[in-house]
Order: structure tokens, then C-alpha cells, then sequence
């Protein structure tokens, strides 16, 4: 899992700036781009890439430890050996994609604590579907399959990018994800071809899960017009709809063959144009979830919260005091 | 209770109830870096039972699923140091200390045992316990030499967990009989050489180390006597797998 875009659209007002740079070394930049050579940390970027590519990382970052409380929880209650221990190697798989986002987010010149502090703070934020509650074993199921798949369209895109460090990191994570789909997969599959109490414990499931996977992605290409530098850049791969259409073709046909049902009437491919056209979601509500007011935002917080503050102390043990920030090369 | 039966119950509950615990971190570590080694810890601990319990299998128990998702807490065998709730970082630590040293001196005892089925599990499992020990003595060693704050809470923890510690080395009333038939060379004897190969890291630390073996034991666990915190625990763990016996999941 489990970056989104859903987040990552700049607001208007941050897409000035760019005439304080200087020309000559923004136009080698880009065309340095164009060739398809990777920017790596030292070199010369301009400062809107740099700000741009911290808050990306950083926000996939923090959707990775943020995202492992939902299926965290479930470590304690998976049923039976098997379950139990690939749910906590998913899980653990998770948290180590942090480590390898902040460093990667390091090389950018901001500290692993500030990105927590600011995560704590609400001022960094994440991918929006973990504001939601997974109240079964089953919406854990959903997003083991489901939001990682839908984080791997995405992450593939990301990964041809041009950041060095992150493109590198998104390889390393793509090919862990890639697991998680296979364990996800089976463990739908059991419960949606299993028992009467499994089978409507898992629609029950995607039904509750399906409006905000349709939200994963984020806004319509319509409402978020501010991404041409950014893909200009490539730093923003893929547009919104573009991994939305091509999630929707490669899962819903996979959904629908065991058996389960999606939650929208007017869910359907246009053959003709190869859009799938659907309701659209509600993205008042999108914006209302993702600046604090969701079912977990304040809960998923507060845990992380506590983690750091608990935390503390060891990490004041481990300090010493003649050691320096140096920034990672990764 | 037959002795290999009684000998590996109390291995097989131990590192499940472990494990669980462990577990529980995923989140809540100081840093990304021990919610990963603890993961892994976990990891480790849950497939460690998982082969002990099938090799109870194999001599007529139940399977392992049943064995571990449906029993009650007086069926268990664990010592009560695994089963507390992990507490703080410095809480945690000194448990994983004081038991995976414990752990590592057990299984490469086990590895020469009579009963030829846990001695091959035995030398399978102490390579992957000696990483554990390792890991708890780098974060004794680090965080009992670190702030007055972090001397502070680990001695704390340590005065706190020694009692429990001592509960590992529980007998039970087939002690004699595995020690006779060479299964394993006995509680007392392993508590010796535990003693000695904490005593040997925690003297490179600022921490004390009380008279241990005059401490009293917290005992009662080999024995089905719990503490309040285990029946709350096999309830959660086993709230999916009951809510559908016949199910495969």
C-alpha cells in the first residue's frame, strides 16, 4: 500500500514561484527531464519540485504507517495461523515502506521527526480511505486486495517518475505489494466462496469499502485542473481518471467472477470510449473526510500521537549529543 | 500429563501468547525501526508454536488451529511474564530480554533431547532465537546506558519483571520423569545458565541487579493459574475464528 493521488493535487496558490528561478538551470532541468534521466539529491531542482516531491513522499509515507492501524488491529483477531502470521508480514511490510519513503523523503532536506510532527500536528496529510473504520475481519480483506491494488496502479505510474530516490524506493515497494494483492486475493476469495456467514460478512464488506475506493484515486480530472507542471515535471505520472479507469477494468471483472456484487447501479463500461462510467462520488464529502471531519480521522491521529509521545524518551536515550542531521543519499 | 505432552505445551503456549503480544506494537513503537523488529520478533514466535503444536498434532492433539483458537485460559500452559500486556517500550524490552534469553539457553538445550522431533525443530529454532537474544542485549546494553530517564524506567521495568522472569523455570509434576528420559535437562538447571547470561549483559549496563534468586517467584501459569490479562486476550484472538467453527478462512 498505499499512496494515493487523493491528496497530492497542489492548490493554486502554490503554483507560483517559478519566475524567481533561474531560467538557464530550470530549462536544463526540464530538458534534462525530457531525456528521461533521473534528478538525484544534490542536484539542482527547483523549489517548487523539491516542496512538490517532500509533501508527495511524505503524505505516502504517512498513509503507510497510518494505513497499518486499520489492518493492524486485525493482526490480534485474524483467524487461524496462516492468517494470523501473513497479516502481521503485510502489516510489517507496511511500516517498512515508511522507513523507505522518509528516507527517501529525507534526501529532500526534511527530517523523519518533522514529517511525524507534522502528521501529528494535522498539517501533513494522507490517503484519505484510512479515515475509515473497518469493523470486520472482511474490510480488512477489502483492503488487502482492493486499496493495494488500487495503490499499485498508482505506484507503478509513480514509479517511472523522476525523482531518483522515490522512483527507487516505489520499485522496491511495488514488488512487496505484489504479494499483499496475492494475499489479499485469497483471503476474499475464501470468505466470498466460503460459508453463508462469510459470504455476507465480505459483500457487507466491499459495499461499506466500494464508495470510498472510488474516491482513492482522487477528484475527477475536471475538478483538478493544477497538475500539467506537475506532469510536465514528472512528478504526477498518471492522471486521477486515468488510474480510476484502469483500476476499474482490471479489478471489477475479478470482483464480479467470485461472485460478489458492487454497490452501483450505473457501474459500467462504455465500450466505446473504454471509460467506465458510475456514479459520482460524493466529493463534498471527500473534501469534508480529508480535512479532519471523517468517522477516524481524530482516532487514527491519536494513536500516532501517542505512539510518539510514549516514544519519547527513547528517543532522547538515543541521541548523542555530537551527532549531526546528515541527509540520507538513499 | 505425559511429560513430552507437558514439556511441549508449556513451549508451544509460551511463544503464541509471545507472539500475540508482540504483535501489538504494530503502530505504537518509539521508532518505525522496533515496530518492524518486534513484527518480526512476532513473526518468528507465532511459527515457533505453530511447529511445536504440530508436533503435539502429531502425537494426537488436536490441530493447531484448535489448539491455539479454542482453548480457554485454564487450558494454558504459558508462564504469566508472557501473557501481561506489553506495557511501555522499557516494559516490553525488559520482558523480551529476560525471556528470549531464557528461550535461546532452552532450545539449544532441546537440541540434543531424546525425543528426536523437537531436537530437529530445536536446532532449527535457536538459530533464529540467538537474533532475538541479540537484539534484546543491543537495546539493554544502549537504553541501560543512555539518559538518567532511560536508566530510570529500565531499572523500573527490571525490578518489575525479574519475579515474573522467574516464573519461566515453573516445574511441573513432570519434571522429574523429562529430566530422567532426557528430554530436556530441567527447569532448575536452565535457570542457572539464564541467570548467568543476563547477569553477563546487564553488568555492562548501569542498571542493579537484585539477588534474584531470592526474589519470589510468580508462579502458577504452567499450572492453568493466569493472571486476569489472558482470558481478554485468547477472546480477541479467537473473535473471528468462533464467530464460524466450520468455516476455512
Amino acid at each position: 500500500m498505499y499512496g494515493s493521488a487523493s491528496t497530492h493535487d497542489l492548490p493554486t496558490t502554490a503554483l507560483t514561484g517559478l519566475e524567481n528561478e533561474d531560467p538557464i538551470l530550470l530549462a536544463e532541468f526540464e530538458a534534462r527531464i525530457n531525456r528521461g534521466e533521473k534528478i538525484e539529491p544534490g542536484d539542482w531542482m527547483p523549489a517548487l519540485y523539491r516542496k512538490q516531491l517532500t509533501r508527495m513522499i511524505e503524505q505516502h509515507a504517512h498513509s503507510e504507517i497510518i494505513g497499518s492501524l486499520p489492518e493492524g488491529t486485525w493482526i490480534t483477531r485474524a483467524p487461524g495461523f496462516r492468517r494470523k502470521m501473513a497479516q502481521m508480514a503485510k502489516v510489517q511490510d507496511e511500516v517498512g515502506h515508511a522507513q523507505l519513503l522518509y528516507s527517501a523523503a529525507e534526501t529532500l532536506g526534511k527530517t523523519r521527526e518533522e514529517m511525524l510532527t507534522d502528521l501529528i500536528n494535522g498539517k501533513s496529510k494522507y490517503s484519505n480511505v484510512f479515515n475509515y473504520p473497518t469493523p470486520t475481519w472482511a474490510d480488512s480483506n477489502v483492503i488487502s486486495w482492493l486499496i493495494d491494488a488500487g495503490a499499485i496502479v498508482n505506484q507503478l505510474a509513480n514509479a517511472k517518475g523522476s525523482y531518483g530516490p522515490y522512483c527507487r524506493a516505489l520499485d522496491r515497494i511495488c514488488a512487496e505489494e505484489a504479494f499483499h494483492l496475492k494475499y489479499g486475493h485469497d483471503a476474499v476469495v475464501h470468505m466470498a466462496t466460503g460459508t453463508p456467514i462469510q459470504r455476507k460478512m465480505m459483500q457487507e464488506a466491499l459495499n461499506r469499502w466500494w464508495p470510498a475506493i472510488m474516491t482513492f484515486f482522487g477528484p475527477s480530472d475536471k475538478m483538478s485542473v493544477h497538475t500539467e507542471i506537475l506532469m510536465r515535471w514528472k512528478v504526477k505520472m498518471a492522471s486521477n481518471d486515468e488510474c480510476r479507469n484502469q483500476f476499474l477494468d482490471m479489478y471489477v471483472p475479478k470482483i464480479l467472477e467470485i461472485g460478489l456484487t458492487l454497490p452501483d447501479a450505473n457501474l459500467r463500461k462504455n465500450e466505446e470510449t473504454g471509460q467506465w462510467e458510475f456514479t459520482e462520488p460524493d466529493w463534498e464529502d471527500f473534501k469534508r473526510v480529508i480535512n479532519g471531519d471523517g468517522p477516524c480521522n481524530a482516532e487514527r491521529i491519536a494513536v500516532r500521537r501517542a505512539a510518539e509521545e510514549n516514544g519519547a524518551w527513547v528517543r532522547r536515550a538515543l541521541l548523542t549529543p555530537k551527532a549531526q542531521y546528515v541527509r540520507p543519499l538513499a | 500429563m505425559n511429560p513430552t505432552l507437558d514439556l511441549l505445551y508449556r513451549l508451544a503456549d509460551d511463544q503464541l501468547i509471545l507472539g500475540h503480544r508482540n504483535s501489538e506494537w504494530n503502530g505504537l513503537g518509539p521508532i518505525l525501526e522496533e515496530d518492524i523488529a518486534f513484527s518480526s520478533m512476532a513473526q518468528d514466535k507465532l511459527g515457533h508454536s505453530l511447529q511445536l503444536y504440530s508436533l503435539l498434532h502429531a502425537l494426537g492433539e488436536a490441530e493447531p488451529d484448535t489448539v491455539a483458537f479454542t482453548r480457554n485460559a485454564p487450558q494454558f500452559h504459558c508462564c504469566q511474564l508472557v501473557e501481561l500486556p506489553i506495557g511501555e517500550y522499557d516494559f516490553s524490552l525488559t520482558r523480551h530480554f529476560l525471556f528470549d534469553h531464557a528461550e535461546l539457553l532452552r532450545f539449544e538445550a532441546l537440541a540434543t533431547s531424546s525425543y528426536e522431533p523437537l531436537a530437529q525443530v530445536a536446532r532449527k529454532l535457536r538459530g533464529e532465537l540467538k537474533y532475538h537474544a541479540l537484539h534484546a542485549n543491543t537495546w539493554m546494553k544502549r537504553l541501560g546506558t543512555a539518559t538518567d530517564e532511560a536508566i530510570e524506567r529500565m531499572q523500573r521495568s527490571l525490578d518489575f519483571t525479574l519475579p515474573y522472569a522467574l516464573g519461566i523455570f515453573e516445574k511441573t509434576d513432570a519434571e522429574a520423569e523429562i529430566i530422567s528420559s532426557g528430554l530436556f535437562v530441567g527447569e532448575d538447571e536452565l535457570r542457572g545458565r539464564w541467570l548467568e547470561s543476563i547477569s553477563k549483559v546487564l553488568a555492562q549496563t548501569a542498571l542493579e541487579v537484585p539477588d534474584v534468586l531470592a526474589l519470589t517467584p510468580v508462579l502458577g501459569g504452567r499450572h492453568g493459574q493466569h493472571t486476569e490479562h489472558l482470558q481478554p486476550l485468547l477472546d480477541e484472538m479467537a473473535e473471528v475464528f468462533r464467530l464460524d467453527p466450520t468455516a476455512d478462512w
